[in-house]
C-alpha cells in the first residue's frame, strides 16, 4: 500500500489526569494554573493548550525535560492517550472522532511508532519482530518476509534476522525497532525518545541514518527528545515544552538566536552554535555601495565552515549565494564571530554579576 | 457475668434445623438426580479409564522411553533425563510400577484438565477485573478449605471411585494456574503492550501474539504448582477410592506398615521430582528468551 503524506494539526489540546478531568477543563481553559489545579483540585495538568501544525514530510521535534508532557503529547497523535479537550486533524480527519475500528485501521496503516526502550517482542526473532505490523494487518507471510528483509538490509542488520532481541546490543535493537516501523510503510513515524537510551556515538549514527532515510522517504516524523543537540540536528521544526505548555516553537535557527525566555536560554547556552547556526540566519542585505568581488559562501553552510573559509581568505566579508549562484545576502567575519559567541558572552556576564553580588554580600 | 464467658450462640435447635435441612436437601438432590449426574460424568470416567489403560497397559520399557523423551523435549538436559529414568527404575524395582502408573495417569489427566479450565479462567479474570475480584475470593476459599470438607458433597453426589477423586484433585489443583495466568498477563511490559496497540492489534491479536507468549514463563510456574498440588492430593483422594500409590499409603497408615508407607511415600516424592524438574526446566527455557524483559 502506498500512503500519501500526512500533515498533523493539533488544536487547543488539553489533557488533565485525575478522577474527573472533564469537570476541570473549563476552568483550566479560562486560566487556572497547573499548580492551583494540582493543589486545590487534586488533578494533574498534562497538556495545556497545545497548538502545533506539523507539515507533511518534515521532521517535527518536540523537546522538553522529563515531566514536560512530551511523551503524553506524542501518544495523543495515535490516541494511545485520550485527550480531555481539543482536536487532532490528520490529513483533514479528526482522529478523535474515529470509532474503535477506524482507529485500529488508522494505526495499522497511517502510523508507526518507535519506543525509547525498544518494546520488541522477546520471544520473536528479529525478522518476526520487523514484520509484526504487517502480520497484524494480515499480509501474507511470504510477502511480509520479503518486505521485512528489505528493511533489515536497509538498517544494516543482515545476518541477524534469525537472532533474538536479547542477543543484540541496544543500538541494534533500536534498528530492529526502526525497521519494524518502516516496514509498515506508514506516512507518520512517531519516535518517542527513540535514541535516548543509546550511547552517544551510536546515537549519532542512528541520527545520521534517520536523516538519510528521511531524505529518501519524506515521512512526517514526530521526534521526541530531551536533548537539544539532537533536536537541532534532526528538527526542521522544533517545539519546546515545559510543564505541559509550549514555550517556544519555530525553526531551529530562531530558537538558537532568539530564545523566548531564560528557560530556553539555559538550554541553548551549552549548544555548539557554530555547528548548528547557518549563515542564512545571520546574513544582512547586500549593501548597494559594495562592488568589490567578494568570496562566496553557500547558503545553508554552518557558521563553523563559514568562519574557517573566511579566516583563510584575504577578505573579512563574503556574499551568501544559493545553489544557482544567486547572491542572497552578506556576512562578515565579525558578524559570524558575534553570533557564535553571543550566548557565551551573555552567560559570562551573568556569572560576573553573580560574583559581584557575592562580593557585595561579603562586604556588608 | 456469665454471659461474658459464654458466647451468645444461635439457638441450638435452629442450628440443628439448618444442618438437617441442608443435608436433607443435598441427599434428596442425590436421590433425584444421582443417575443424571453420574451419566453426565460418564464420558469423563471413560477418558480417565482410557488414559489409565494406555499407561498401565503399555510395556514398561516403552513408558520409560516416552517419559524420558518428554523430559528431553522439555528440558534439553541429559541430567534431567537421567533423573527421570533412574527414578522410574527405582519405583519399578520396589514393586510399585502398576500403582505408580495409575498415579501418574491421574496426575497427568488432572493437570491437563486444570490447564484447560484454568487458563481461560485466568484470561477471563484478567480481562474483567471486577469479576476477577470475586473469582479471587472463591480461589482463596478453594485453597484454604481443608480438602476433606469438600470431599463430603462430592462423595454424596457421586459416590466413591475415580470420578469423584478426580474432581477433588482438580478442585484442589486448579487455583494456581488461574492465578498465575492472570498474574502473568498483568506482568507483561507496559511498553510492549503500547507497541501492540500502536501497531493496531485487535484485542485477540494482542492476547495471542503478545500477552500469552510473554506470560508463558509465569503460566508455566502455575502449571508446575498445579502438578505438585495434584500429587499432594493423591493420598487424600485415595480415601474416596482413587487407586494408586495413595491407596497404599492409606493402607499403611491403617495397618501401621511403616516400610510400605516409606516406599510408597518415596515413590510419590520421586514422581513429584520428575514432574517438577521437567516442567521447571521447560519454564526456564521459555524464560531465557525473555531475559531482556524489564
Amino acid at each position: 500500500m502506498i500512503n500519501g503524506q500526512a500533515s498533523i494539526e493539533i488544536r487547543d489540546l488539553y489533557k488533565i489526569f485525575g478522577r474527573s478531568p472533564e469537570q476541570h477543563v473549563g476552568r483550566v481553559r479560562s486560566g487556572l494554573s497547573k499548580a492551583e489545579l494540582g493543589k486545590v483540585h487534586g488533578h494533574i495538568l498534562g497538556l495545556n493548550n497545545i497548538n502545533i501544525s506539523m507539515p507533511a514530510g518534515k521532521i517535527q521535534v518536540i523537546m522538553g525535560l522529563s515531566g514536560s508532557g512530551k511523551s503524553t503529547l506524542i501518544r495523543h497523535i495515535n490516541r494511545l492517550i485520550e485527550p480531555t479537550f481539543g482536536s487532532i486533524m490528520i490529513d483533514g480527519r479528526n482522529i478523535l472522532e474515529m470509532s474503535e475500528l477506524e482507529l485500529r485501521e488508522f494505526r495499522r496503516n497511517k502510523t508507526a511508532m518507535v519506543f525509547q526502550r525498544f518494546a520488541l517482542l522477546p520471544h520473536r526473532t528479529v525478522l518476526d519482530n520487523v514484520i509484526f505490523g504487517l502480520e497484524v494487518r494480515g499480509i501474507d507471510k511470504a510477502r511480509s518476509r520479503a518486505i521485512g528483509m528489505r528493511w533489515i538490509e536497509r538498517v544494516g542488520l543482515v545476518g541477524f534476522e534469525k537472532r533474538y532481541p536479547e542477543e543484540l546490543s541496544g543500538g541494534m535493537q533500536q534498528r530492529v525497532g526502526l525497521a519494524r516501523a518502516l516496514s509498515n510503510d506508514a506516512s507518520i513515524l512517531l519516535m518517542d525518545e527513540a535514541y535516548s537510551a543509546l550511547d552517544p556515538l551510536i546515537r549519532t549514527d542512528m541520527q545520521t541514518m534517520l536523516l538519510e532515510l528521511q531524505a529518501e522517504l519524506k515521512k512526517t516524523v514526530v521526534f521526541i527528545t530531551h536533548d537539544l543537540d539532537e533536536a537541532l540536528r534532526l528538527g526542521d521544526q522544533i517545539v519546546i515544552l515545559r510543564d505541559g505548555s509550549i514555550i517556544q516553537q519555530g525553526h531551529s535557527q530562531d530558537i538558537l538566536l532568539n530564545p523566548a525566555d531564560d528557560y530556553i536560554e539555559r538550554f541553548v547556552k551549552d549548544v555548539n552554535r557554530a555547528r548548528f547556526l547557518k549563515v542564512d540566519a545571520v546574513m544582512e542585505p547586500i549593501p548597494p555601495s559594495v562592488n568589490r568581488s567578494l568570496p562566496t559562501l553557500m547558503s545553508g553552510s554552518t557558521l563553523e565552515t563559514a568562519a574557517v573559509e573566511l579566516t583563510n581568505s584575504p577578505s573579512y566579508e563574503a556574499t551568501v549565494v544559493d545553489s544557482a549562484g544567486k547572491p542572497l545576502g552578506a556576512v562578515s567575519l565579525r558578524k559570524i564571530t558575534a553570533a557564535m559567541s553571543s550566548a557565551i558572552a551573555k552567560h559570562e556576564a551573568m556569572k560576573r554579576d553573580v560574583a559581584i553580588d557575592a562580593v557585595d554580600a561579603c562586604d556588608r | 457475668m456469665e454471659w461474658l464467658f459464654k458466647f451468645p450462640q444461635l439457638d441450638a435447635d435452629f442450628l440443628l434445623t439448618i444442618k438437617r435441612a441442608t443435608d436433607g436437601s443435598l441427599r434428596s438432590i442425590t436421590r433425584l438426580y444421582g443417575d443424571t449426574i453420574e451419566n453426565f460424568f460418564y464420558p469423563l470416567q471413560q477418558v480417565l479409564i482410557f488414559f489409565e489403560d494406555i499407561i498401565t497397559g503399555s510395556p514398561w520399557p516403552l513408558v520409560i522411553v516416552v517419559l524420558a523423551g518428554v523430559a528431553w523435549f522439555a528440558a534439553r538436559r541429559w541430567s534431567v533425563v537421567a533423573a527421570v529414568v533412574g527414578t522410574l527404575i527405582a519405583i519399578g524395582l520396589l514393586g510399585l510400577w502398576q500403582d505408580a502408573m495409575k498415579t501418574i495417569s491421574l496426575v497427568f489427566t488432572a493437570t491437563v484438565f486444570s490447564i484447560a479450565l484454568g487458563m481461560p479462567l485466568g484470561i477471563f479474570m484478567n480481562r474483567f477485573q471486577r469479576v476477577g475480584a470475586v473469582i479471587e475470593t472463591v480461589l482463596d476459599v478453594m485453597q484454604t478449605m481443608p480438602p476433606f470438607v469438600y470431599l463430603i458433597p462430592v462423595v454424596m453426589l457421586l459416590g466413591i471411585g475415580r470420578v469423584p477423586g478426580f474432581i477433588a484433585v482438580v478442585i484442589y489443583a486448579v487455583p494456581p494456574i488461574i492465578r498465575l495466568t492472570d498474574l502473568g498477563i498483568r506482568l507483561v511490559d507496559k511498553e510492549v503492550l503500547e507497541a501492540a496497540d500502536a501497531y493496531g492489534c485487535s484485542r485477540g491479536q494482542k492476547l495471542w501474539k503478545v500477552q500469552m507468549p510473554l506470560a508463558m514463563p509465569t503460566i508455566m510456574a502455575g502449571v508446575n504448582q498445579t502438578i505438585m498440588m495434584a500429587l499432594g492430593m493423591v493420598v487424600i483422594a485415595s480415601m474416596i477410592g482413587v487407586q494408586g500409590l495413595g491407596l497404599n499409603v492409606l493402607q499403611a497408615i491403617a495397618n501401621q506398615y511403616f516400610t510400605q508407607g516409606i516406599f510408597n511415600g518415596f515413590a510419590i516424592v520421586g514422581i513429584a521430582i520428575i514432574f517438577d524438574r521437567t516442567s521447571q526446566a521447560y519454564g526456564r527455557r521459555l524464560q531465557m528468551r525473555q531475559a531482556t524483559r524489564a
